[in-house]
């Protein structure tokens, strides 16, 4: 009883979404509020205005660098959920590189160096799980959420003791010279005599397309993108077909380590031009979400960063207007999607399918009668 | 040492390892039976916030415990309904408790008590109280040992709620369960090889169901005793990552119950000595940070789970969906 290709790739991950949606409209008409009135509030403060889009845009870019994180580690059948800590680390990275040269070097040497020191460390950060789960038989979803714990402390310590800014009182580093500070949307449309506002979305955002179309070129055109899928799909198939799989854990953690890093550019290098605590928010869990959602796939995944963004920024709007809303409506709608389009992905699926059944035998039956009555006539 | 330092750091090793042996106990009965359980933390930070807000509006003890372990319970049926029924992925399915928990706990609480996601505390009657609050003085009054005992005894060991020591109990308790009974052998066989406990004709459906759900009430002690016992309300994420911590707890214990209960204890007495470690100069290392300290149980879980102290040993099974027609 399959369903056919075109059901299982759009039909089911929509009838998904919209329970989801749905089981949110039920807690928000429980708490009172009327789902329709929140969920126009929701939209017109999301791409109502070139403010609210910037806004929309910027929160989608981390969600993308995180999303394709957890869908890189998935093609080679390893659960990311060190996402968060890899974004932290790659923020740190971004940092210190910025700490370290933002007043020797120019900025067209500098972004690239700082880019590169998020990617490394987020990399590390990811590849040291790998390596773990590859060669020493340790379980990479526990090893990357004990990595999580991890990278928050190591940070808190760095922050509080030999980053911190001297003599100031919040718990963050001296800010980053001029040189470090990636161009914001806004300057960026301004080259070309586009008046934009001023918002946090920044030039990460062209990043983070060029991270979608990388991983999907990697993914599916190249060798070495071909030998990691083979290994998430079956590992002794890969290795009878001379492909080593611990390498490739170990490749395919570091990748998704990397893309979870960029997250830095976004936020240190972007938005607040030093480093400070808890900076990625919680993007890398609504990574899985996006992954879940956008079936691990490029466009999906850019499509369901662009959702999550939305809901983020139109959530913030809403809470603004509507007392008793919080953003964290939100954060339920994203666990709801997770549990409805990932853990309960199939649960659908025989309904739709005896559905299509029905629906063939019928169509087969009208036919069957007009051929007979054709034979008669 | 003095007597009064080691008093209180009995007692507050106890007081903080008390919501993680109670879930990682949660999480020993779940894993054992094959079902992979990261909805620890989700399921207690709602038993957390059930617990507050019903002893908040009814006014009763034991209501409030039945609503932390209800609900509890009723997430760990959606976990096996996602898993154990329709064989979603048990990972994905626990994360999303998670998130989920994360989110509700905070709206409803926003929704019902206007404080921002805070709940109204419990009143006094409703919270749990010392067992035996005359302990500590009745001991001090002792001639010759009460200078010792009063702090040791009185304060550390004999001065808690009844749900610490419920804790300690129920580690023999599922002992007794998991060795001594026939319903043990079924679970830990079916946690290796359901395959071979189904050609015996038992259920692996509802061994892991029955799993769950004493896995649910576990996750509902230990959510109630933060908002019951250890706090007087409910504020936004309060266990603060303890549930994943249980997990630490319960690899580190190998997935058995008098070590998983040790695991508990060592990260209880290292969260106490953090606190008071911070700003003193050990003799020989010099002043340690405090955040060193707090990165240790995870950082001990992950050298220990790569094999470099020890071998752990998971249950076979841990983490497939049993397919019946394989």
């Amino acid at each position: 009883m399959n369903l056919p290709r075109w059901a299982d790739v759009l039909l089911l991950p929509l009838i998904n979404l919209v329970i989801a949606l749905l089981a949110a409209a039920l807690v928000v008409a429980l708490i009172g509020q009327k789902p329709l009135d929140v969920m126009t509030l929701l939209a017109r403060g999301a791409f109502g205005t070139e403010r609210g889009l910037s806004y929309t845009l910027y929160y989608t870019t981390s969600f993308i660098f995180t999303g394709l994180a957890v869908a890189v580690a998935s093609h080679g059948g390893l659960f990311n959920i060190g996402a968060e800590g890899q974004a932290t680390l790659g923020g740190l990275g971004t940092g210190l590189v910025a700490l370290w040269l933002s007043q020797k070097l120019p900025a067209p040497i500098l972004l690239p160096l700082m880019l590169l020191g998020g990617a490394l460390f987020g990399m590390a950060w990811a590849a040291i799980p790998g390596y773990l789960q590859a060669y020493r038989g340790s379980h990479v979803v526990i090893t990357t959420i004990m990595f999580n714990f991890l990278a928050s402390t190591l940070l808190v310590y760095l922050l509080v003791n030999p980053l911190k800014a001297p003599g100031g009182m919040s718990v963050e580093s001296v800010p980053f010279g001029p040189a470090a500070h990636l161009p914001g949307m806004n300057e960026a449309l301004a080259w070309f005599g586009v008046a934009w506002p001023s918002s946090p979305l920044n030039i990460s955002l062209f990043l983070a397309i060029v991270a979608a179309v990388g991983v999907w070129a990697f993914l599916w055109r190249s060798r070495a993108g071909y030998r990691l899928r083979a290994v998430g799909s079956s590992e002794g198939a890969a290795a009878y077909a001379g492909i080593h799989p611990k390498r490739e854990v170990i490749i395919a953690m570091g990748i998704s380590g990397a893309l979870a890093g960029l997250v830095g550019m976004n936020e240190i290098a972007g938005v607040n031009g030093k480093l400070l605590l808890d900076f990625v928010g919680g993007a890398g869990f609504t990574g899985i979400a996006v992954a879940v959602m956008g079936r691990n796939h490029p466009v999906g995944i850019v499509l369901a960063s662009l959702l999550f963004g939305a809901l983020f920024q139109g959530g913030a709007e809403v809470s603004f207007e509507i007392p008793g809303f919080s953003r964290d409506m939100v954060v339920t709608l994203q666990g709801f999607i997770v549990l409805f389009s990932g853990a309960m992905a199939y649960v659908a699926a025989p309904w739709i399918a005896r559905l299509f059944q029905w629906g063939a035998r019928h169509t087969a039956r009208g036919e069957v009668v007009k051929a007979s009555g054709a034979s008669n006539g | 040492m003095d007597e009064a330092l080691i008093g209180a750091l009995i007692a507050s090793t106890l007081r903080v390892a008390t919501p993680l042996i109670l879930c990682a106990l949660a999480g020993l009965l779940a894993e054992r039976s094959g079902v992979v359980d990261i909805g620890l933390e989700g399921k207690m930070l709602f038993a957390a916030f059930a617990a507050a807000a019903g002893g908040a509006a009814f006014g009763s003890t034991s209501i409030a415990l039945l609503l932390a372990c209800g609900v509890a319970v009723l997430l760990s049926w959606l976990h096996g309904f996602a898993t154990v029924s329709h064989t979603g992925d048990q990972v994905v399915s626990g994360m999303a408790i998670n998130i989920v928990a994360a989110g509700l706990t905070v709206v409803l609480g926003i929704a019902w008590f206007h404080q921002g996601g805070q709940t109204t505390p419990v009143g006094d009657a409703v919270r749990l109280r010392p067992l035996w609050p005359g302990a500590q003085a009745g001991l001090q009054a002792l001639p010759g040992v009460g200078d010792f005992l009063g702090p040791a005894l009185g304060e550390g060991l004999l001065g808690h709620n009844a749900l610490v020591y419920v804790a300690l109990a129920l580690v023999g308790g599922v002992w007794w369960l998991m060795y001594r009974t026939r319903f043990g052998l079924r679970l830990r066989a079916v946690g290796e090889n359901p395959h071979m406990v189904d050609a015996a004709g038992v259920s692996v459906l509802k061994l892991r169901y029955a799993a769950l759900t004493l896995n649910g009430v576990l996750c509902g002690l230990a959510g109630a005793y933060l908002t019951l016992a250890q706090n007087a309300a409910f504020a936004p994420n309060m266990t603060a990552g303890r549930g994943y911590m249980a997990l630490a707890a319960l690899i580190f214990g190998n997935w058995r119950p008098v070590p998983a209960l040790l695991a508990c204890l060592l990260f209880g007495f290292l969260d106490a000595a953090a606190i008071r470690l911070q700003g003193v100069s050990l003799p020989g290392v010099g002043q340690v940070p405090v955040q060193a300290i707090q990165a240790l149980p995870y950082l001990l879980t992950v050298i220990l789970l790569a094999g470099f102290i020890g071998r752990t040993v998971a249950p076979k099974a841990l983490g497939l969906p049993y397919v019946k027609a394989r």
